[in-house]
């Protein structure tokens, strides 16, 4: 750099003895002819024409100009900042904001939606699929495979590793206290296919991957350092899961993640005798596959579509119309993506209204400086090196705030994550990378060119001699319109962000106020593990049921005890499709419901209301007749308003007759609806009405048939009402159900009216953000809408001085200011009405639960957003009434 | 970039073009300081074409800069030193290809302004 103006230096001399060379010779020549010195000097600078013009250009041809301006404007930019600190501050910090708070929101989307999962080459890896046309991706996500079907593709694939992966739970109870765990059962290539290295030990091998293989089990990093307190010597030790003894032989590494959650226990799928496993009809088991080196994406899906067809000829019974699909393999997020873009565009509007603030400010410079712009256009500066050096200013405050707003992002980060209401998934991911920085610095730039285009655009608008003629109190049209423009857009905006936090609070009202359906005070739920021992036995299942109420009753401040299959509003459901004729031969065709299995005491332990007939009673019992109770929607809906009570609904997937290892008998029996009892808002006080499935109904857990029972129990929760506050029965709960073995475990231990305020926790986090930003943005407003108000008052000083010694009153001056202030509020509200229609739309399509726009939350913002907007006019407006006169005509 | 040199050509009417290689020709007679050059056009064109001053320098350190000429410091008893310009190979090479370019539009040109010769032409 400094070498570089170094040489320029030395250049810069050298052309000057050039010159002066010239001229020199020049001057001789002319005085050989016999001029005198004098004349011949001034002959040669003549002919020369103007010497500062020809070093200048000359100059240009040395390149390297632009760094040197750039610089020079820099310099001056800094000069001019120092003089005005309070401006610089102001624009600083308002930027920051901006930019931080974007950040952050662009973090989030980076670090959740856009980052590729964090495996090497990511985008080789690919899932497998299958599809069948009855199949409804969107109440049973993706549809996977039978375990055999995955062997199949595996053995013939030859542009795919893959590797098969079923989710399990169930009871370790040994070493230490019984605890129920989350495991996976893999294939022994899926570290490899993932290409992570363990954290400790060894993958499963190929021969560990057979039915009567030695147990072999890895352990998840987070429960290795929790239970076993990350000793290494855990390898080669035993632990006994669902009675069944494993030796330790790995460690999976640190945040290792499958479909969203840390597993805490793996073990090799290819020992698992279950029947389910090797059945061609059901399939349980995630695909994940590598692209083999040098093969494409086209080349595994047309081979993987070719077996698929092949499975479907060799085994009609079960592959019949089921086509296999690869795809790319995608972090599974969920439906978060619409909450995040929606926060990310309301955080892009304060940071739009931001940019509106400082280019107003920016602009209310530019017009007083104007006759300096105009003299320096006068001494020769060209317009577009004003226009360069606006730009520059404005870069520099942009790239400044952007920095600043950066580091704010960064330590605001992980405090906004707490905030985030549940689960965020790949919340890991979320940290600011390079992607954010780029990011940061885009939005910098934007929002410098956005707000410094206007003084740039405007400085050499107007005529250079008129604006040097007239004196400094002259006001320009166009910078006022432009000052007009600025309010309308940030009101507008404003308008926007304060309508959607208007709905948003409006909808959470709303479904506050809906009746769940059930009694939610009082009431514990909770999953619980029955004995691994009572489950191995399907004949002793019902008795460990039967026992663990008894205990749960004696419990002191538990008032009555049910088993229940789904809970309300937690995750997790079961849905079915159901018939009111025996013709049951278009599955596909089926409406769905909601179906759970429960103990008689249901209704009463939940607070549901019995509208007709009865609930369960003792005679509901295994081989009696097979019964069902129905909601009210059911009811309604199966039966167009007759009565729903005593008719029979057929109901193909419940669990009602035996099926053998090799095929899945459909249950043909009817059932009879035995009651009518009302709705819950199974999916949360806001979702329930946008549900796909709203329709319940309830069978009795007596009636399940007992091949079924092992699974069933496995998802068993059991509810408690109590007469205490229910949270302080827990301990004891936990003690007395432990069972006689003592491996019982309780865990997911909720409350309903937990589980009720979490199902509103998105509306409550997005009401808190959406009044957060549209507060700030009102108060970003305001505070525009003073500075301009105060700025273009300040121009007319000498009118309203004029004005008022030709007698107009303060009164009138005052109205005159609020006048012409209400015009630009009310054009602003009228463009933001659209805008906020528009956006409503788009938020009753991605926020569960939104009622219709409506009118109300209108009358509400908008006199609130005048009446703000008219009290930051109206300190500008009183000091422009109390001008005195006198002293305004004497300024001009 | 385009904006600079037509300002640049702007300055340079009378000679728009042309004044590249009218340089690059006076120097390659012999190497000369920057009056002497605008001397030598003067007077080779019988004074019809004079060259402005303030197209002359930039000129100059163009070609310098695009490697068709350099220069070297001479003293001399003016007082300021001289700066020689000489004509190198590259520069030698570029007049070759400006002159047939330049042979060629004349003969269109006179090809243009005189068509009954061109008629004639069996």
């Amino acid at each position: 750099m400094k070498w570089a103006f170094w040489r320029r230096e030395r250049r810069n001399e050298e052309l000057q003895e050039e010159i002066r060379a010239h001229l020199l010779l020049a001057e001789r020549e002319a005085m050989e002819t016999g001029m005198l010195k004098k004349e011949a000097h001034h002959r040669a600078r003549r002919e020369f024409g103007n010497v500062a013009v020809a070093e200048e250009v000359t100059r240009d041809m040395w390149g390297g100009r632009g760094l040197l301006d750039f610089l020079q404007d820099v310099r001056y930019a800094m000069r001019s900042f120092r003089q005005r600190p309070g401006f610089v501050t102001v624009a600083l910090l308002t930027l920051a904001l901006g930019i931080g708070a974007t950040t952050v929101m662009f973090s989030l989307v980076n670090g959740v939606l856009l980052k590729p999962l964090p495996y090497p080459k990511p985008n080789k890896l690919v899932a497998v699929n299958g599809h069948t046309d009855a199949w409804n991706t969107k109440i049973y996500g993706e549809q996977k495979l039978a375990y055999p079907d995955f062997l199949d593709c595996e053995r013939e694939s030859r542009s795919l590793d893959m590797a098969a992966l079923v989710y399990q739970s169930g009871t370790l109870s040994a070493p230490g206290d019984p605890q129920y765990v989350d495991y996976f059962e893999i294939s022994p290539e899926l570290f490899s296919i993932l290409r992570v290295p363990l954290a400790l030990g060894r993958a499963f091998l190929p021969e560990e991957d057979k039915i009567g293989a030695t147990p072999v089990a890895i352990l998840g990093y987070s429960f290795w350092q929790k239970r076993f307190d990350g000793r290494a010597d855990v390898l080669g030790s035993s632990m006994v899961l669902e009675q069944k003894h494993y030796t330790v032989v790995g460690v999976a590494p640190a945040g290792f993640k499958l479909y969203g959650d840390e597993p805490e226990i793996y073990a090799p799928l290819g020992q698992d005798p279950a029947g389910y496993l090797h059945n061609r009809q059901a399939q349980p088991v995630h695909v994940v596959g590598r692209l083999k080196p040098g093969r494409t994406l086209a080349e595994a899906q047309a081979e993987i579509a070719l077996t698929g067809k092949h499975l479907a000829q060799a085994f009609p019974d079960s592959n019949q119309g089921r086509s296999l699909l690869v795809k790319r393999l995608e972090p599974p997020v969920g439906d978060v993506g619409s909450t995040l873009w929606l926060l990310l565009g309301a955080v892009g509007l304060v940071l739009l209204i931001a940019c509106v603030n400082v280019a107003s400010l920016m602009l209310a410079r530019a017009v007083s400086r104007e006759r300096e712009l105009a003299m320096r256009v006068a001494l020769g500066a060209s317009r577009g090196r004003l226009v360069r050096q606006c730009l520059t200013e404005s870069a520099l405050l942009s790239l400044t705030g952007g920095l600043l707003g950066v580091g704010l992002a960064n330590m605001g980060l992980q405090q906004f994550l707490t905030f985030w209401p549940g689960e965020l998934p790949r919340v890991e991911e979320v940290q600011v990378d390079w992607r954010v920085l780029l990011f940061a610095v885009g939005v910098s730039v934007v929002s410098g060119l956005l707000f410094g285009l206007a003084p740039a655009w405007r400085a050499p608008v107007r005529e250079v001699e008129q604006i040097l003629r007239a004196g400094a109190r002259t006001m320009a049209g166009s910078s006022r319109r432009l000052h007009s423009a600025f309010i309308t857009s940030e009101i507008a905006l404003a308008i926007v962000l304060l309508i959607a936090a208007g709905m948003l609070g409006r909808a959470l009202l709303h479904a506050s106020s809906l009746d769940p359906g059930l009694d939610i005070r009082n009431l514990l739920v909770m999953r619980v593990g029955l004995s691994p021992a009572t489950l191995a036995d399907p004949g002793k299942i019902p008795a460990g049921w039967q026992d663990l109420m008894e205990r749960a009753r004696r419990v002191p401040g538990v008032e009555s005890v049910t088993a229940v299959d789904i809970v309300p509003m937690r995750q997790g459901n079961n849905q079915v499709g159901y018939s009111t004729s025996a013709d049951i031969s278009q599955r596909e065709k089926l409406p769905m419901v909601l179906a759970s299995s429960a103990t008689q005491d249901y209704l009463k332990v939940m607070g549901i209301s019995l509208l007709e007939g009865r609930f369960f009673d003792d005679h509901d019992r295994l081989g009696s007749e097979l019964v069902i109770v129905v909601d009210d929607v059911l009811a309604k809906s199966a039966f167009r308003g007759q009565d729903a009570l005593g008719k029979n609904l057929w109901i193909p997937e419940m669990p009602c007759v035996q099926p053998d290892a090799k095929k899945f008998v459909e249950c043909s029996a009817p059932y009879k609806i035995i009651g009518v009892v009302g709705h819950v808002r199974y999916w949360g006080l806001a979702g329930d009405d946008q549900a796909l499935v709203r329709a319940q109904l309830y069978y009795p857990l007596a009636q399940v048939a007992p091949p079924f029972l092992p699974r069933w129990s496995q998802l068993m929760s059991i509810a408690v009402r109590t007469s205490v506050p229910p949270l302080t029965v827990v301990e004891s709960l936990r003690q007395e159900l432990r069972g006689a073995a003592g491996d019982q475990v309780l865990y997911q231990v909720r409350t309903m009216e937990q589980l009720a305020h979490n199902s509103l926790a998105l509306q409550r986090f997005l009401l808190l953000l959406f009044g957060v930003f549209a507060t700030l943005a009102l108060v970003l407003a305001c505070i525009g809408i003073y500075g301009v108000l105060a700025y273009l008052t300040g121009q007319r000083v000498p009118e309203i001085g004029l004005r008022m010694a030709l007698g107009a009153s303060p009164a009138a001056v005052l109205s005159l200011v609020l006048r012409q202030s209400l015009g630009i509020i009310l054009l602003g509200i009228g463009i933001g009405t659209v805008f906020a229609l528009a956006t409503g739309r788009v938020m009753e399509r991605l926020v569960e639960g939104m009622p219709p726009i409506s009118l109300s939350t209108f009358a509400v913002t908008i006199p609130f957003l005048t009446l703000a907007a008219m009290v930051a006019s109206y300190f500008p407006a009183r000091r422009a009434s109390q001008v005195d006169p006198m002293y305004a005509l004497r300024q001009e | 970039m385009a904006s600079r040199k037509q300002r640049y050509q702007n300055r340079t009417e009378i000679l728009q073009g042309t004044l590249d290689m009218l340089i690059l020709q006076t120097l390659e007679w012999a190497p000369r300081h920057g009056y002497a050059l605008s001397k030598a056009i003067r007077t080779n064109s019988g004074e019809i074409l004079k060259v402005d001053t303030g197209s002359l320098y930039p000129a100059l350190h163009r070609l310098e800069r695009k490697g068709w000429i350099a220069s070297e410091w001479k003293a001399s008893e003016l007082g300021p030193r001289l700066r020689i310009y000489r004509l190198t190979q590259l520069g030698k090479r570029q007049l070759m290809s400006e002159r047939s370019r330049w042979d060629r539009l004349t003969a269109a040109i006179a090809g243009i302004l005189n068509p009954a010769k061109k008629e004639n032409v069996p």
